[in-house]
């Protein structure tokens, strides 16, 4: 008989009931939670447009949807994908519930302006929703001008509101973070003490602060052009679209990296976990997280190799490129150094670590093809394209975040996730994302265009191939929301520290009480101590 | 509290400072220097808002943190017209390849 | 009666220095997106002051410079009377507070008065994009360009003014009502800073605006 740590003492799921308690609530943890109900809507809201994609690439006429229609598919998949999901994703999940916890903070610094965020993300969220109702965009996620100022015909102004408003919303989360980090560490928790998922978050919040506000005037300005005839990007007026593409990629670029960043954050702390040792490099892969934010700013010309960006201008932004992706490189060596005679278990979430490590390499080096300015004129708007960014975002950071939803999952919900089904979808997610993305890699290579929906009959075997492990990868995504539901009620009572981690956050219940900690911890060793954790074990 | 309480007798001189050189500026703008017109009005404009920083908003004692986090906005939003600049001045330079 | 300074600790800080603090650099990173938000318009803006010198300048000498140099002094006023307010409550002069603030909300509508004044004259003189533009002289495109610009611009910095305003009025009532010690104030000082910051930008569109050419009239 297990002992119910859970119902004899009071959690933060106990200590209040009803809808107002959660709609009303500024605890973090709770935050988290509505932020993870949302954004799984929006995840499978954005699959569907992608089964609705791959079905219509199965035949090469454009036999499913209208030219337009399908336009507006891979729009929304984009916009959904990106803006309702990636960017606030481990951010506004598990760095809302664990950036108090692992500083050993009761809460973020401002835990109303926390809730605020997760309100302006629904209403952004509606609009788009709405938009998306009545019509929708055909802009792709990228909106370029003219196209969106003054030729389409669909909800572009709605939309664009929407991402507006939305990105307050990351804007905030990151400003929250980066308060609460620097200012509200416990007694002895100095940076170079700090567990490396905070090191990741902070890089990200600083990509978020700096980057967003870049889109949101965009947008803004989109919006004036389209609604007011404040012609910005007009060429008639001398207006340069040129200049839209500028200002776009500013925040789209860093996005990426709000995208992937939090992803190795996870990673990292898997890593150490499940080899029984410290991450390799502590210092490098700290630094490497601010490194990647900062050069993250430097590169955004190599989306507009093409555009008529002068040629002086794409050769410094490739080379730049080059250089952002040396801080990532030295993550993977350290993790991979980390691993290295470590003691090595195969619970689920070191699965999903594996498949980012695997996954997360490939796109990385396919972007070191991309940032080769002859290569890439050659591969620009194909399907390589699609692939690369696949393999980083679903390859990458999907997997990340669903390796730190199962390993956060017993300290977040007080229940373990059945492990054999945990493990099994890892393995069909893994085979059914490569089956998807690696004939992408092939077909783009070859020629095949993105963002058409009819195509010469010789790329079918790749977009067969490729449709079938989308409808694999798909159920892959749909047993963990099946199981992780089920474990809600029926899952096995977690103990306080069911991976026998380092890191505060494992030194409180499971699920942890309101106020995370029952006194303050005073810190005064290094993070992933698991030499001292291993010596007291045996001791 | 140990904190530092800027006088309504600084702020006046600030503020006095700012009106002159709101003056400056407009008046200097009246003048042909050719290019240098733009320079001088930025510099100004530099000036006064080194004055509303520094001493309105109080940077000046603040700490090094907060002066980071002024330094890095301003520095972001120079890199943003740097690089995009960069290109619009540099279209032409060099020919595309094949052309 | 009870202590202002331990009702206002909220639950998550240590003490109240460090939630003074954290307030403080909140605003200041706030102030840091706000920076980059308007950014993006200043760069549109020097792409094509860059690449269309002479219509910006002919496009500048339709603007009022008389009402523009007010508009600014009128701002540094503002910003004069609003440090005022925050020397005030520092020092518990809670009457000299609420009058600062209520001063500084009054040049501040005085702002929005004549930057509207000005809009209107501009309409009335075809120069509005989108509404009524009827410039038929030298280089209507780019100068159609100019305006565009100015009104994006001058409209998000009236939106922000506007805002400000909203702000200030509560802390205004809130002043009114004693709520703010020389030990609780952080509220007046982080709307100082951003009432600073409305300033600052305005500092730069008057001579990048209304300053490009004068000497040419």
């Amino acid at each position: 008989m297990i002992t119910a740590t859970v119902e004899t003492r009071e959690n933060y799921l106990t200590h209040e009931y009803g809808v107002k308690s959660w709609l009303l609530t500024q605890d973090h943890k709770r935050i988290a939670l509505l932020y993870l109900g949302a954004i799984s809507f929006f995840f499978f809201l954005g699959g569907i447009f992608a089964t609705v994609i791959r079905l219509e690439l199965l035949t090469p006429p454009g036999d499913l949807v209208s030219a337009q229609t399908y336009n507006k598919l891979f729009s929304l998949h984009g916009i959904i994908m990106v803006f309702l999901f990636l960017v606030p994703s481990i951010p506004a999940t598990l760095g809302n519930f664990l950036v108090p916890m692992m500083i050993g903070a009761k809460d973020l610094a401002f835990p109303k302006l926390n809730l605020l965020s997760w309100y302006i993300l629904m209403v952004g969220g509606l609009l788009v929703l709405y938009a998306m109702l009545v019509g929708g965009v055909d802009t792709g996620w990228t909106f370029y001008v003219p196209f969106s100022t003054s030729y389409a015909n669909t909800y572009v102004i709605m939309t664009g509101m929407g991402i507006f408003i939305a990105g307050f919303s990351s804007i905030l989360t990151g400003l929250n973070f980066i308060v609460t980090i620097h200012r509200m560490r416990a007694p002895g928790l100095t940076w170079f003490r700090l567990p490396l998922f905070i090191w990741s978050m902070y890089a990200t919040s600083i990509i978020q602060v700096l980057g967003t506000p870049v889109i949101a005037v965009t947008m803004l300005l989109v919006v004036l052009e389209r609604g007011f005839h404040l012609g910005i990007f007009d060429p008639a007026l001398g207006g340069d679209p040129v200049l839209f593409q500028h200002l776009f990629w500013f925040y789209s670029h860093p996005a990426v990296y709000i995208m992937v960043l939090p992803g190795m954050g996870v990673i990292s702390e898997i890593v150490s976990v499940y080899s029984r040792k410290k991450v390799f490099g502590y210092r490098a892969v700290a630094f490497s997280s601010v490194a990647i934010a900062i050069l993250s700013f430097l590169v955004w010309g190599h989306h507009m190799f093409v555009s008529s960006q002068s040629v002086y201008a794409s050769m410094v932004f490739s080379f730049l490129s080059f250089l952002v992706a040396v801080p990532s490189a030295i993550k993977v060596f350290n993790w991979t150094a980390t691993l290295y005679k470590g003691s090595i278990s195969y619970d689920t979430p070191m699965l999903y670590a594996f498949g980012f490590i695997g996954l997360f390499t490939i796109g990385g080096l396919t972007g070191t093809f991309l940032a080769t300015l002859g290569f890439d004129v050659h591969v620009t708007d194909t399907y390589f394209i699609v692939a690369h960014f696949h393999y980083i975002m679903v390859g990458g950071t999907m997997m990340a975040y669903l390796g730190g939803l199962h390993y956060w999952w017993p300290k977040m919900t007080g229940r373990m996730y059945p492990e054999l089904w945990a493990r099994l979808s890892a393995l069909v997610i893994f085979l059914g994302f490569n089956l998807t993305f690696f004939p992408q890699f092939i077909m783009g290579y070859l020629g095949m265009p993105r963002r058409y929906h009819a195509y010469p009959e010789e790329f079918q075997v790749y977009h067969v191939l490729s449709t079938a492990g989308a409808s694999v990868l798909a159920v892959g995504y749909l047993i963990p929301l099946v199981y992780l539901i089920w474990s809600l009620r029926y899952g096995k009572l977690a103990p306080d520290n069911p991976w026998n981690a380092s890191g505060l956050e494992w030194q409180t219940t499971s699920p942890p009480p309101p106020e995370n900690f029952d006194i303050t911890p005073v810190v005064n060793h290094e993070a992933y101590d698991y030499s001292t954790l291993e010596e007291m074990k045996v001791g | 509290m140990t904190e530092h309480i800027v006088t309504k007798k600084q702020y006046a001189m600030v503020f006095a400072i700012l009106m002159l050189l709101t003056l400056a500026t407009t008046a200097i703008g009246m003048i042909d220097l050719g290019r240098l017109n733009v320079v001088v009005a930025l510099v100004i404009a530099t000036i006064k808002a080194l004055l509303v920083v520094l001493f309105f908003m109080h940077i000046y004692w603040s700490s090094k943190l907060n002066k980071l986090v002024v330094v890095s906005g301003v520095a972001w939003l120079a890199l943003l017209l740097w690089l995009t600049l960069t290109d619009i001045f540099s279209r032409g330079w060099l020919p595309f390849p094949g052309k | 009666m009870a202590n202002h300074t331990t009702l206002a600790l909220r639950h998550q800080f240590d003490n109240v220095e460090q939630q003074k603090d954290a307030s403080t650099f909140g605003m200041w990173v706030f102030l840091v997106t706000e920076i980059l938000f308007f950014g993006g318009m200043f760069c549109c803006y020097t792409v094509y002051r860059s690449l269309y010198p002479s219509a910006f300048g002919h496009a500048s000498n339709h603007l009022d410079v008389m009402l523009g140099a007010v508009s600014t002094a009128v701002l540094i006023c503002s910003s004069f009377t609003m440090a005022c307010a925050v020397n005030s409550a520092a020092t518990g002069a809670k009457n000299a507070l609420a009058a600062f603030l209520w001063v500084t909300i009054l040049f501040a509508a005085a702002f929005l008065v004549v930057e509207m004044s000005e809009w209107h004259m501009l309409y009335k003189e075809g120069l509005m994009p989108g509404f009524n533009f009827t410039y038929h002289d030298v280089d209507p495109a780019h100068v159609q360009l100019f305006f565009c610009m100015y009104f994006a611009m001058t409209g998000l910095h009236a939106s922000h003014v506007t805002i400000g305003i909203g702000l200030l009025v509560v802390m205004a009532i809130r002043a009114s009502r004693g709520a703010f010690t020389p030990q609780y104030y952080t509220p007046i000082e982080i709307s100082g800073l951003y009432w600073h910051f409305v300033d600052l930008v305005w500092i730069f569109l008057f001579p990048l605006y209304y300053l490009i050419a004068r000497h040419l009239h």
